[in-house]
């Protein structure tokens, strides 16, 4: 439906004074990533204005830095077995809270939606805490947990959506034809949250690989990624943090462009 | 293809009445390649109670919103009085919509959607008090005020829905299918109801269905819109009994098409055969069941024997199938209850077997 | 639609680690926060105030929380500024193009935050992308100061960081406005100006809630985009939490701190929530 609002077809015209902030916010948006990227290649590093000597020097010795290396590896450890955790303690939960009733159902929905909307230090310290109080030492295992934790409401909340949208009829169809739970689960209901598990995972993937705040209070001696670039970071700017930046965002515009594409195949299926 | 009553045919009609209040001239509207309107011409007078009646596609729910403003015609002009009516936007224009899901604002009461449109046009309070009270009134609304739309049903969002349009005193109505949510029942109370109110506030009505039965229960004048195009535009019973073309005689009532070949005067359908003093050649006609009679040797009749296949009840009277010798079936309204054998002798009246005109293909 | 088992295998597995995980964390912290750090920095179990004493009548302390709480309000502020009129823009003005440009908000989000602020950093500092660029036009003569580690720096990221997150929930909640309600005002004779405000903003405000709580409590939390950008001034009660489990070691008061803000937090939620549903209609 057209907003009719006055004369004109391009919608950034016809709306004036809203489609100057609506490019005005965009700028701000794109800008430092922009500016990120066309410094990657700047041949005297960063700041100073216009880049001159465009290089790929600075990707050279990024990807001759072993240290990078060792932490990328630890990230996608990290990253795979927190989003195994994820997904194997939030689909029973988004299970349970879509259909179950039991007492103090509001409560666990509280807690396990909670890492949401905390900010990291609060779900990182309370954890570290509890670590310390049983002796465990820090280590990649300690992250994992900590990811893991954080990373269930994201699970959790993207299967129950995905359950929402789920044709109860179905279910019922299969166990009136013969099926009992358990069937009418692995054969019904698990292939229909199949895109929703998927989506999920990505996002889970994603945001392990770019977890601090949680992070930097369960880092032993091993580092993921983003805590090797703090590290750096506060000892001095290299423009070699540019270049893995860089990296970074297209990677992460992979994965939301992959991501976007599942939700709206889903979304479509839906509707045909 | 022009439509059978011709603007100017239409306007004879209007004008020989009311003056015309809103005037529709040559409007086109497509969506990308899909031509949902082509070239519509009609006058809607003041005062009058006008149903735009077709089928889905019809394009009867896009002519309705180019006249309320949420739609732009391709072509064509809109013309209320001496002003341009299309080029207002929709909050300038005196047209009020009464919605097919009433669109009732869910934040508000019932009192504060009655009078949002008086509020935004700044009238003072006591004013807008009195008129909000005085339209819940017309709609036996008054007790429920102070609700919000969530705790009323669909019957009373409907009245709600008429109050708020109504209580700005608009020029014209416009209502977008407004029962088609209802039951039954309820719904030919409120066809009633609707009428009554039509009459009572003098304000002409714009009212779109695609039950035929409604349109003829409620309205002044038909226009039936068919592909986009204005098929006929007649008072309902001119529509019943004189259907300009054949989807016109089908689309309203039951009636039986027969394909005859008129040659001096006499015009022939299979074994049946009736004066027709028309131009020779193939031409259809619309006989109407119920002109279909148990044969009762009226004088001028033509009798047809027919074989019976099936009877459908309708309380007072029987719709009848019936098979005739050369294989032509036939519908016949009857008595309930005065057949039972297979077999019956049928007549009807040569003057009730109406020509009509074919009607074109569209796409 | 389920059996005992069925029942047991759904809840039991994440009621576990959720209890674990999470609900004992949160207790231990409690009980950390009445403890005290001896002077041979060992965590003595005694129980007592001193913490929370400390934490209301300690300047530095108190002071930072009300600064953090002022910079996490001008971030909501400016994020929903910012973000409510690109949402509004897409969900009424966009029309085909709308899920595209969708995605180009969202695809900020999914950048590393560490990125992000980085990368401002790159561009206010005294060398930096701006303040080069503002001299090579000769607008200023030499560097602006303030630009970095100020809390100029650590709103202006965070409003960057945060202004997608207050986009999403007010862009559903717009989406979800039924259109023949804007036709509808439009029909009874308001404008487009006077329909907004009477019918599309009432109908918004859930989402508009859920987004400045959102940006508000994760700017409070922060810790990351002072330490990079905020500098001595732009210090924020998160810092002091972290440098009290580093090198000020005193877990107990940091435990307190940070158990006042979980409860100030879950209380902005509570209060959010109820707010939400107030304003809900449908």
């Amino acid at each position: 439906m057209e907003l009719l609002v006055s004369g004109g077809s391009n919608p950034v015209s016809r709306s004036g004074w809203l489609g100057v902030h609506v490019v005005a916010v965009f700028g701000f948006l794109y800008l430092p990533i922009v500016i990120l990227v066309l410094y990657s290649f700047n041949g005297q590093g960063v700041g100073g204005f216009p880049p001159r000597n465009l290089t790929l020097d600075w990707y050279r010795i990024l990807f001759a830095d072993s240290a990078i290396w060792d932490s990328v590896f630890n990230s996608l450890e990290v990253a795979l077995a927190a989003m195994l955790i994820a997904l194997i303690f939030g689909i029973p939960a988004a299970l349970a809270l879509d259909r179950a009733q039991f007492p103090g159902k509001a409560l666990f929905r509280r807690l396990v939606l909670l890492p949401l909307i905390l900010p990291g230090i609060i779900t990182g310290l309370s954890l570290l805490m509890l670590f310390n109080f049983a002796g465990k030492h820090l280590d990649l295992l300690t992250i994992i947990l900590g990811h893991g934790t954080a990373l269930i409401s994201v699970a959790t909340t993207e299967v129950f959506a995905g359950l929402q949208k789920l044709d109860r009829a179905q279910e019922e169809a299969s166990l009136d034809l013969g099926a009992n739970y358990w069937q009418t689960f692995w054969r019904i209901t698990l292939p229909n949250l199949k895109l929703s598990i998927i989506g999920a995972a990505l996002l889970i993937f994603t945001l392990s690989m770019d977890e601090i705040a949680v992070s930097f209070f369960l880092i032993g001696r091993e580092n993921t990624l983003p805590l090797e670039i703090w590290g750096r970071l506060r000892r001095g700017i290299t423009p070699e943090i540019n270049a893995v930046s860089t990296i970074i965002f297209l990677f992460s515009l992979a994965a939301i462009v992959v991501w976007y594409r599942l939700r709206t195949s889903a979304e479509s299926r839906q509707d045909s | 293809m022009a439509s059978l009553t011709s603007p100017a045919a239409a306007e004879s009609f209007t004008s020989a009445s009311k003056p015309a209040l809103l005037s529709i001239r040559n409007v086109a509207k497509s969506f990308g390649k899909n031509a949902v309107l082509r070239d519509v011409s009609l006058e809607i007078a003041e005062g009058e109670f006008l149903t735009i009646l077709g089928e889905s596609g019809s394009g009867k729910t896009t002519l309705l919103r180019i006249i309320a403003g949420f739609e732009q015609a391709t072509s064509g002009e809109l013309w209320m009085g001496a002003e341009r009516l299309d080029q207002q936007p929709p909050y300038r224009r005196r047209v009020n919509t009464v919605f097919q899901s009433y669109a009732l604002f869910p934040h508000l009461t019932v009192e504060q959607n009655v009078g949002y449109g008086l509020r935004v046009a700044r009238r003072p309070d006591a004013e807008v008090k009195r008129r909000v009270a005085e339209a819940l009134d017309k709609v036996k609304m008054s007790a429920h005020a102070a609700k919000k739309p969530s705790k009323i049903s669909g019957g009373q969002a409907q009245r709600v829905a008429l109050a708020r349009a109504l209580v700005n005193r608009p020029q014209l109505l416009l209502l977008d299918e407004p029962l088609s949510a209802l039951d039954a029942n309820l719904r030919r109370q409120m066809q009633v109801e609707l009428k009554s109110l039509q009459r009572e506030v003098g304000i002409a009505f714009v009212f779109v269905t695609h039950d035929q039965e409604e349109a003829m229960v409620m309205s002044d004048r038909i226009a039936l819109l068919r592909s986009g195009e204005l098929e006929q535009i007649a008072t309902p019973r001119e529509i019943y009994s004189r259907p300009a073309t054949a989807y016109a005689a089908q689309f309203i009532g039951h009636t039986n098409l027969l394909k005859a070949d008129v040659s001096a005067g006499i015009a022939r359908c299979g074994s049946l055969s009736w004066p027709a003093s028309l131009a020779d050649g193939p031409t259809l006609f619309s006989l109407r069941p119920e002109h279909v009679r148990i044969a009762a040797g009226i004088s001028g009749a033509v009798r047809v024997h027919a074989r019976i296949l099936n009877k459908a009840f309708h309380g007072g009277t029987e719709l009848v199938r019936v098979e005739c010798a050369d294989g032509l079936i036939l519908t016949a309204r009857i008595a309930a209850g005065t057949v039972a054998q297979r077999e019956i002798e049928l007549e009807f009246s040569p003057a009730d077997a109406v020509p009509v005109r074919e009607s074109s293909e569209r796409n | 639609m389920f059996s005992r088992a069925y029942k047991m295998v759904v809840t039991v597995p994440p009621l576990l680690w959720v209890t674990i995980f999470l609900l004992v964390p949160y207790l231990l912290m409690f009980c950390y926060s009445f403890w005290t750090v001896s002077a041979s920095q060992t965590i003595v179990h005694s129980w007592t105030f001193d913490n929370y004493k400390d934490l209301l009548q300690k300047p530095v302390y108190w002071q930072t929380l009300l600064r953090s709480m002022w910079v996490a309000a001008r971030v909501m502020l400016f994020s929903l500024a910012l973000g409510y009129p690109l949402a509004y823009f897409l969900s009424f003005y966009a029309g085909a193009r709308k899920d595209w440009l969708y995605q180009m908000v969202i695809i900020p989000l999914w950048v590393s935050y560490l990125v992000r602020a980085y990368a401002w950093k790159t561009i206010l500092g005294s060398d930096g992308v701006l303040n080069t660029l503002l001299q090579y036009v000769h607008v200023t003569h030499h560097p602006l100061d303030f630009l970095l580690y100020s809390p100029f720096a650590v709103v202006l990221t965070l409003t960057h960081i945060y202004t997608p997150f207050t986009f999403l929930p007010i862009y559903a909640a717009l989406e979800h406005i039924p259109r023949n309600l804007v036709e509808a005002s439009h029909d009874l004779g308001a404008t487009p100006a006077q329909t907004f405000w009477k019918v599309i903003f009432p109908l918004s405000i859930p989402g508009v809630l859920a987004g400045a709580t959102f940006a508000f409590v994760l700017s409070l939390g922060d810790f990351l985009a002072p330490s990079l950008l905020g500098g001595p001034s732009g210090i924020m009660i998160s810092n002091i939490v972290v440098s009290l489990f580093g090198a000020a070691y005193n877990w107990p008061l940091g435990a307190a701190i940070s158990l006042a803000m979980l409860v100030l937090v879950v209380s902005l939620l509570v209060v959010s929530e109820r707010l939400e549903k107030k304003w809900s209609f449908s």
